[in-house]
C-alpha cells in the first residue's frame, strides 16, 4: 500500500487548509469529541433550519486525517436534511471499517478520499471522530464524545 | 554467551560489538513494510535477547512448578530458580539484602505499593508528598490516590524550559510537612536524567523519605541504591530486556518491616485463622498469590545478559547514540527537541511543524521505523511544552546510526508529504 492512498492531496489540502473552521456563535446544536489516548479534540457546530443543516463547523486540534476528515465533513453536510446526515455516517462508517463493497462511493463524494484509512486499523478512530461528534451533536448529548 | 560483546578502546572507553548484539535479539531481523525493522521505541518496551527467551522457555519445558509450596523436586526447582532471580536483582541494584526485593507486576505495581501500605497507614491530614512536573502517570496518580484517602497534600516541583527540575524550587517545596518525595530517576517523555541522589539527600534532611522512579534508568545506566540512599526505588522487567509483568519495588528493609501488607493471600501468610492471621516475613509479605515465577527468572535472565553486555559500556555507547541522534534531528527543518536537558538518556522527544505526531508515526512506521507518538503518560509534560503530543525515539544499545539515518530520511519524507 502506498502511503499517497492515504494522505491524498485532498487530505493534504483540507488538513493545511479546514474549511469551515470556525465557531457558530448562535449555534442550535454543539457537541465535543475528544480522544484523550492521541489528544485530538474537536467542537462540531450547527445551525439547523426547517429540518436541514444551514451552516455546520468545527474547531479543534488533531492529526490530518482527523481535521481532513471534519473539514470535509463539513462541506458534504451544508443543506442535507438529520436524516439524510444519519445516512452519511452510516456509509462512512462501512467506508471506513467494512469492505468497500455495497458502500455508496458516489453518495459520499469527496468522502470518499478517506478509503485508504480502512488499511490503517489504528487511524479509522481519527477519521469517525468527526462523526461520532455530529450525530452527538444531532442528538444532543451533552457529554464529550470518543472514538477510543 | 560464548564471547564478550564489549572490549576497551585505546583510551579506556568501554566499547560494544553492537553488530554481534543484534544478532542476540531475533525479531530486530524482521522487515516491516518492505524495509528492515528500526526499532526506536525502547522507552515503551525493550525487545527480549535469546538468553531471556530461552530461559522462560526452559522454565516452562523443565521446571514449572508452583513455588514455596510443594514438596516435590519440581516445586523445589521452581522456588530456586525464583529465589535465585530476586538474588540476581538484589546484586544488579546492590540491595544490602534479598529480603529488600519484591517481585511485583511492574514499575507501577510497586509505586501503587509503597502508596498503599506505607502511604495510606503513615500520612495524615496536612502531611505533603512532593513530586516533580516531569513524572509518568505511574508517579503521580498513585500518590493522588493515596492523597485523597488520607486528606495529605501532592506537592509539584517545576521544571524549566529545558525539561529539568527547578533545583531551587524543589527545595523550596521541601519542609517539614514533606513525608515523601516521589521522583523519576529518567524522564521517559523528555529524556532528563534527575539528580537523584542530590534530591535523596535533600529529602533525607527533611526527614522524608525517597521513591525513585527507575523504569527509564535501570536499561541504560548502572543503578546502586545503597549509593543513592533511596528508601524505594521501582523498575520494570519489560524496559530492561526482560518480560512483561515482573518488575521490583526495592525498599530498605526496616521500612518494609514496618508498613502493613498491601495485598492478602496465599504466599504471603505464616498462618490463618479466622480469629486472625500472622503474615509472612520479607519479602514475601508484600507477595500475595502466585507469583510470576517465569518473568521472575526472565528478569534473572536479563540482568545476567546486561552484566554481560556491560553496563558501563552500554552507557557510553548509547551517549555517543544520543549525541548523534539529537544533531541529526536537528538538521530536520522545523524540527523542535522536546527536551534538551543537561543530563540526558537515550530519549529525543521532538514535534516537527506541520505534520502531527500520529501522522508521522504512520509515515514512519511505513520506512519500518518504530517510534512513539502520543503524551507518552505524562500529561502534565505535554502541557508545559504546550504540545498535545510528541513523537519519541527512544534509544537501546542495539540501536544503530544506521537506524538514526533512516529515521531521519523518514521524517523528510513526512515533509515532503505534507509541504
Amino acid at each position: 500500500m502506498d502511503l499517497r492512498d492515504l494522505y491524498q492531496d485532498i487530505i493534504v489540502d483540507h488538513n493545511r487548509s479546514p474549511r469551515n473552521f470556525r465557531r457558530i456563535d448562535n449555534a442550535t446544536r454543539m457537541a465535543q469529541g475528544y480522544n484523550p489516548l492521541c489528544g485530538d479534540k474537536l467542537v462540531i457546530y450547527i445551525t439547523l433550519k426547517d429540518g436541514a443543516i444551514s451552516d455546520v463547523s468545527f474547531q479543534g486540534e488533531g492529526c490530518a486525517i482527523s481535521t481532513a476528515s471534519a473539514s470535509l465533513m463539513t462541506e458534504v453536510l451544508k443543506g442535507k436534511t438529520e436524516a439524510e446526515a444519519e445516512a452519511l455516517f452510516d456509509n462512512m462508517h462501512r467506508l471506513l471499517t467494512e469492505d468497500a463493497h455495497g458502500v455508496d462511493v458516489d453518495e459520499l463524494g469527496k468522502l470518499a478520499a478517506l478509503e485508504g484509512v480502512r488499511a490503517y486499523p489504528t487511524r479509522v478512530k481519527c477519521a469517525t471522530l468527526c462523526w461520532h461528534t455530529l450525530q452527538a451533536a444531532l442528538e444532543e448529548v451533552d457529554e464529550p464524545v470518543t472514538t477510543e | 554467551m560464548s564471547a564478550p560483546h564489549s572490549a576497551t578502546s585505546a583510551n579506556g572507553v568501554p566499547t560494544l560489538d553492537v553488530a554481534r548484539l543484534r544478532e542476540d535479539f531475533p525479531i530486530l531481523g524482521q522487515q516491516i513494510n518492505g524495509r528492515p525493522l528500526v526499532y526506536l521505541d525502547n522507552a515503551a518496551t525493550s525487545q527480549k535477547p535469546v538468553a531471556v527467551i530461552d530461559a522462560i522457555a526452559r522454565y516452562y519445558r523443565e521446571d514449572n512448578s508452583n513455588v514455596h509450596r510443594g514438596v516435590h523436586a519440581l516445586s523445589e526447582r521452581a522456588t530456586a530458580a525464583y529465589e535465585a532471580a530476586r538474588e540476581t536483582v538484589r546484586g544488579f541494584l546492590n540491595a544490602a539484602s534479598s529480603k529488600e526485593i519484591i517481585f511485583t507486576r511492574g514499575t507501577t505495581e510497586a509505586i501503587n505499593l509503597v502508596a498503599q501500605a506505607w502511604g495510606r497507614s503513615t500520612l495524615q491530614p496536612g502531611d505533603e508528598v512532593l513530586i516533580t512536573h516531569m513524572e509518568h502517570h505511574s508517579n503521580i496518580v498513585p500518590w493522588q490516590m493515596v492523597c485523597e484517602q488520607t486528606g495529605a497534600t501532592l506537592r509539584v516541583a517545576p521544571i524549566n524550559e529545558r525539561g529539568e527540575v527547578i533545583m531551587d524550587e524543589f527545595e523550596r517545596l521541601l519542609g517539614e510537612r514533606t513525608k515523601l518525595v516521589a521522583v523519576g530517576h529518567v524522564s521517559n517523555a523528555l529524556g532528563t536524567i534527575n539528580p537523584v541522589a542530590r534530591m535523596i539527600e535533600l529529602a533525607h534532611a527533611h526527614e522524608a523519605l525517597a521513591l525513585v522512579d527507575g523504569a527509564q534508568a535501570t536499561p541504560h545506566m548502572v543503578v546502586d541504591v545503597q549509593a543513592l540512599g533511596a528508601d524505594f526505588y521501582a523498575l520494570s522487567g519489560h524496559k530492561m530486556f526482560g518480560p512483561t509483568g515482573i518488575g521490583v519495588l526495592y525498599g530498605r528493609e526496616a521500612l518494609l518491616d514496618a508498613m502493613p501488607p498491601w495485598q492478602g493471600g496465599g504466599d504471603m501468610i505464616k498462618a490463618v485463622s479466622f480469629e486472625g492471621t500472622l503474615y509472612s516475613d520479607l519479602p514475601y509479605k508484600f507477595e500475595a498469590g502466585t507469583p510470576h515465577i517465569a518473568g521472575g527468572v526472565g528478569l534473572g535472565a536479563a540482568v545476567d545478559y546486561l552484566a554481560g553486555v556491560g553496563r558501563e559500556a552500554i552507557a557510553a555507547y548509547e551517549a555517543e547514540l544520543l549525541a548523534y541522534t539529537e544533531a541529526r534531528l536537528q538538521e530536520v527543518d522545523g524540527l523542535r527537541l522536546i527536551g534538551t536537558a543537561e543530563n540526558k538518556a537515550a530519549v529525543a522527544s521532538f514535534v516537527l511543524e506541520g505534520v502531527h505526531a500520529h501522522d508521522l508515526g504512520t509515515i514512519v512506521d511505513h520506512h519500518g521505523v518504530a517510534i512513539r507518538a502520543g503524551h507518552h503518560c505524562a500529561m502534565p509534560v505535554m502541557e508545559f511544552f504546550g504540545v498535545a503530543a510528541t513523537s519519541r525515539a527512544s534509544l537501546a544499545f542495539y540501536n544503530t546510526r544506521e537506524e538514526i539515518d533512516a529515521l531521519v530520511t523518514a521524517l523528510q519524507d513526512a515533509q515532503r508529504i505534507f509541504g
